[in-house]
C-alpha cells in the first residue's frame, strides 16, 4: 500500500472518501469480472477447461431397454463374478434365522457397496404394456457408465479413482483411497457406493470386470445375458450399433447380437432375430451426457421416467471445476506472485511492531 | 507513530488469570466426553452407526459444519492479519492474537473432523505423499492448503507461548521470520476459502441454479472474509462481556464499516450473478426458494444494521449486525453444502443424527474449552491498562 495509508496525518473524511471510491471501483470491477465469467461462451471462457475425448479403443456395453426381460441373471453374475455379498432388500428380510443368520436371497433394489450392477423397473398405471410409458413397464441397468471425462477421478485427491488410458475403464483403487467419499459426492450418474455399515468400508463401483477381460472373458453381465440386452464392445461399434436401433421401425425384423458385438471377447456367440415391438427413443443415453459415456442405452420409454438425469449439458463437470482451477493455478504463478506481494508488505510493515 | 510506540512497549499481552473449571468449561468438558463415546462407536462399527450419513448425502453435517462453516469461523486470524500486518493498520494490534488462537482452534479442529468424517482414516496421509497427490483434485488443494495453513497458525501464535514461559532468545529469531509466515497466513485462506466454493462446482446441476455457480469460489472468499470480521466482533464483545474487560468498541466500529462493505458486495455479486445465469426466477417459488430468502434476509438486515455510522459504536447493535452476518455466512454456506443439494438418482432423504449433531457439539464444545483455558493461561488478550478503562 502507499505512503499514505501508513500517514496518521490523514483526515477521517479523506479516509472515508477513500474507501468509498475503493468500494465503488472494487464493486464495478467484480460486477465486470462475473459477467464474463458467467455470460462468456464456454470457447471463450478462460474458467473453462476443453472436454476430455473418448480413448479410441474405449469398451463400454450397450444396454436395450426394449431388450431386457428383467430375469436379473446379469445382477447374479456381477455377484459372483466380483465376489459381492448379497444385498437384501428392506422387503425381503427372511422370516426365520436360516442361513447361519446370514441374509441368502440377494434382493438389492439400488446400486450399493454390495451390488455394482442393478435392474430396476419403471411401471406406470395398469402396467400392462411392455416398453410403454402409459399404463405399461420399462427396465434399465444400473452400472458406472465410465465417463469419457470422469468428475471422480477428477475430484479424488490421491489418484484411488483413475482412468485406464487404453480402455478407459474407470479404476478404483481401496489401498490408495482416504474414504473421503467425494467421488460419491460428485457423480453425476450416482454410481460410487461407500460401506457405511463397516468400520473399514470400502468405495465399490463397477469396473466393467477388468479382471474378466484380462482373461479374454466377457463382464459377468454380458457373459449371461440371455437376450443381448446387455451388450459388450469397443463403444464406437456400440455407438453405431445403437444408431442402427433407434432407426429401426415397429414391425421390423432384425438381428440382435449377444456377448461381445465383435465375436471376440468370449468367443463368438449366436445372436437371435426378433420383431421390433416398440418404438425406440431416437434419445441414445450415454452418447452426449456430460461429455459423453462409454456405457449407452436404448429405449423405447424416455429416460427422465427411467430416473437417469437427462437435462445435463453435454460436457462434464470437470471441464468447470478444473477450468477454474487451471486459471487461477496456472504454473503457481498468481500464488507465488500474491505471495511474493504479501511477503514484501509483511516484511515491510512487522519491522515497527517490534513486540510481535 | 507515536500513537504506536505506546502500544507497543513491554509486554503488552497477559493472561486473563482466575480459575480454569469454571461451569461453561465443565460444560464443554461434559460434551466434549459424551461425543468420544459416540467416536468409539463410529469407529469400531462404522460411519451409519453414528450418523444418517448415505450414499446419497455422503457429505452431512460434519463436513458443511465442522469444516466448511467451521473454519470460516476460523477466518479471524486471516482477516486481521490482512488489516494489521499487509494493510499494516496498528490500531487492530490488540485484536491479532484472540483471532490467530480462534483461528487456530477452528482450523486445527476443521482438521479433526475430518478425521471423524473420513471413511479410510487410516490412509489420510495420502494426501501429502506426491505419489499420491492428484493434481485437478479440488480436495488437494484445499487440504493441503488447510493442513499448511494449521502449521502457519501455530507458528503465528507461537510467540504466546515462548513468552509465557520466557523463551525469549527463540523468539527473537522466530520475530525476524516471522513476516513469511504472516504472508502464507494470507496467503493460504485467500486459497483455501475460495477453493471450498469451487469443491462445488463440480456436482453441477445436483446443487439448486439459486447457487450453482463458476461464481462460487468469489462467494466462498467473500463469506471466509466477512465471517473473519463477524467472529472478531463476536468474540470480543463476549470476552468483554463475560472476562468484565472494557469494550473495544472503537476498533470495532471500524470493523463494523469494513463488514458493511463485504456485505453489501456479497449481496450485489449474488444478485449480478443470478440475473447474469438467468435463475433470476427461481428466487419466486422455485424450489429451495426459501432458504435463499432467509439467507438474503439475514445478511441484509445485518449490513442494513450498519449502515448508520451512530450504531458502529453501539456495542449491542454491533453485536447484533456481527450474530446476523455471521448467521448469514452460515446459512449461505450450508445451502451450499446440503440444502441446496440434491442427489443425482434418489430418492435420498438426510437430516442428522442425534449422534451426528452431538460430534459436531463435541467439536465446537472442545474449541470454546480450549480456548477459554488458553486466554486464562497465556498471554492472549490485551492488557488493560488504567487509562484504558
Amino acid at each position: 500500500m502507499s505512503k499514505n495509508m501508513m500517514s496518521k496525518s490523514r483526515t477521517s473524511v479523506s479516509r472515508r472518501g477513500f474507501l468509498r471510491n475503493a468500494v465503488k471501483g472494487s464493486a464495478a470491477a467484480a460486477a465486470a469480472a462475473c459477467t464474463t465469467v458467467v455470460a462468456a461462451p464456454p470457447e471463450a471462457n478462460a474458467l473453462v477447461r476443453p472436454p476430455k475425448p473418448l480413448p479410441p479403443d474405449a469398451v463400454g456395453l450397450l444396454y436395450d431397454s426394449t431388450l431386457c426381460i428383467g430375469c436379473k441373471a446379469c445382477v447374479t453374475a456381477c455377484k459372483e463374478v466380483n465376489h459381492m455379498p448379497p444385498d437384501v432388500g428392506p422387503a425381503q428380510q427372511g422370516w426365520n434365522a436360516g442361513g447361519g443368520g446370514q441374509p441368502i436371497y440377494d434382493s438389492p433394489v439400488e446400486l450399493s457397496a454390495k451390488t455394482l450392477n442393478v435392474i430396476k423397473a419403471y411401471s406406470h398405471g395398469t402396467g400392462a404394456t411392455k416398453d410403454a410409458a402409459e399404463n405399461g413397464f420399462a427396465f434399465i441397468k444400473r452400472q458406472c457408465l465410465h465417463c469419457a471425462d470422469p468428475s471422480c477421478v477428477s475430484v479424488c485427491p490421491v489418484s484411488a479413482m483413475t482412468k485406464d488410458a487404453k480402455t478407459g475403464i474407470v479404476n478404483h483403487d481401496p489401498s490408495a483411497c482416504i474414504g473421503c467419499r467425494y467421488c460419491v459426492l460428485s457423480c453425476p450418474f450416482g454410481v460410487p457406493k461407500y460401506d457405511y455399515n463397516d468400520a473399514f468400508g470400502e468405495i465399490k463401483k463397477c469396473q466393467l470386470c477388468k479382471q474378466q477381460l484380462a482373461k479374454n472373458e466377457l463382464p459377468g453381465c454380458a457373459d449371461v445375458c440371455p437376450t443381448g440386452a446387455t451388450l459388450f464392445g469397443r463403444t464406437e461399434d456400440l455407438k453405431a450399433e445403437a444408431k442402427r436401433r433407434t432407426a429401426l421401425k415397429v414391425g421390423e425384423y432384425t438381428h440382435f447380437p449377444r456377448g461381445d458385438i465383435a465375436g471376440k471377447v468370449g468367443g463368438p456367440r449366436s445372436g437371435h432375430e426378433k420383431l421390433v415391438e416398440a418404438a425406440y427413443q431416437t434419445h441414445i443415453y450415454g452418447e452426449k451426457e456430460l461429455g459423453g459415456t462409454q456405457c449407452l442405452a436404448v429405449s423405447a420409454v424416455p429416460f427422465d421416467k427411467l430416473n437417469l438425469p437427462t437435462n445435463v449439458p453435454e460436457n462434464g463437470y470437470p471441464t468447470l471445476s478444473e477450468g477454474i482451477q487451471h486459471t487461477l493455478y496456472a504454473g503457481m504463478i498468481a500464488p507465488a506472485t500474491v505471495f511474493a506481494g504479501l511477503a514484501y508488505l509483511a516484511h515491510r510493515n512487522t519491522k515497527n511492531h517490534t513486540d510481535e | 507513530m507515536s500513537s504506536h510506540v505506546k502500544e507497543h512497549h513491554g509486554h503488552e499481552h497477559q493472561p486473563l488469570g482466575g480459575r480454569v473449571l469454571t461451569l461453561p468449561f465443565l460444560i464443554c468438558a461434559t460434551l466434549v466426553a459424551i461425543a468420544g463415546v459416540i467416536l468409539f462407536q463410529r469407529y469400531t462399527q462404522g460411519l451409519a452407526a453414528a450418523s444418517n450419513l448415505n450414499d446419497g448425502y455422503p457429505w452431512g453435517i460434519w463436513v458443511a459444519i465442522d469444516v466448511v462453516i467451521g473454519s470460516a469461523f476460523g477466518c479471524a486470524g486471516y482477516v486481521i492479519a490482512l488489516l494489521c500486518y499487509i494493510l499494516n493498520r496498528g490500531e487492530y494490534h490488540p485484536l491479532v492474537r484472540p483471532a490467530v488462537l480462534a483461528s487456530l482452534f477452528g482450523y486445527g479442529l476443521a482438521g479433526l473432523a475430518v478425521l471423524v468424517d473420513l471413511g479410510r482414516y487410516w490412509n489420510f496421509y495420502h494426501m501429502m505423499l506426491p505419489w499420491y497427490a492428484q493434481p485437478n483434485s479440488v480436495m488437494l488443494e484445499v487440504g493441503l492448503c488447510v493442513a499448511t495453513y494449521t502449521l502457519v497458525l501455530v507458528v503465528e501464535f507461537a510467540p504466546a507461548f515462548l513468552e509465557r514461559f520466557g523463551i525469549e532468545g527463540l523468539r527473537a529469531k522466530l520475530n525476524k521470520v516471522l513476516w513469511v509466515f504472516i504472508a502464507l497466513g494470507v496467503l493460504l485462506p485467500t486459497m483455501h476459502q475460495s477453493s471450498l466454493g469451487t469443491m462445488m462446482v463440480i456436482v453441477g446441476h445436483k446443487l439448486s441454479p439459486l447457487w450453482q455457480s463458476q461464481m462460487l469460489p468469489v462467494f466462498f472468499l467473500l463469506t471466509a472474509i466477512l465471517m473473519g470480521f463477524a467472529i472478531v466482533v463476536w468474540e470480543s464483545v463476549m470476552a468483554s462481556l463475560n472476562f468484565r474487560r472494557p469494550m473495544e468498541t472503537p476498533v470495532l466500529s471500524k470493523l463494523s464499516g469494513l463488514m458493511l462493505v463485504v456485505a453489501s458486495l456479497f449481496v450485489v455479486l449474488r444478485f449480478v450473478d443470478l440475473i447474469v445465469r438467468g435463475q433470476i426466477g427461481q428466487i419466486f417459488g422455485g424450489p429451495q426458494s426459501g432458504w435463499f430468502i432467509a439467507e438474503m434476509v439475514l445478511m441484509i438486515s445485518g449490513l442494513a444494521l450498519l449502515i448508520p455510522k451512530a450504531n458502529r459504536n453501539r456495542s449491542r447493535a454491533l453485536f447484533l449486525a456481527a450474530s446476523l452476518l455471521l448467521a448469514a455466512g452460515i446459512l449461505y454456506r450450508l445451502n451450499v453444502y446440503l440444502i441446496g443439494f440434491t442427489p443425482a438418482v434418489g430418492p435420498w432423504h438426510y437430516f442428522p443424527s442425534v449422534k451426528e449433531i452431538m460430534i459436531t457439539v463435541g467439536v465446537f464444545a472442545l474449541e470454546i474449552a480450549l480456548y477459554l483455558l488458553f486466554v486464562k493461561k497465556l498471554p492472549v488478550m490485551h492488557a488493560v491498562h488504567p487509562e484504558h478503562g
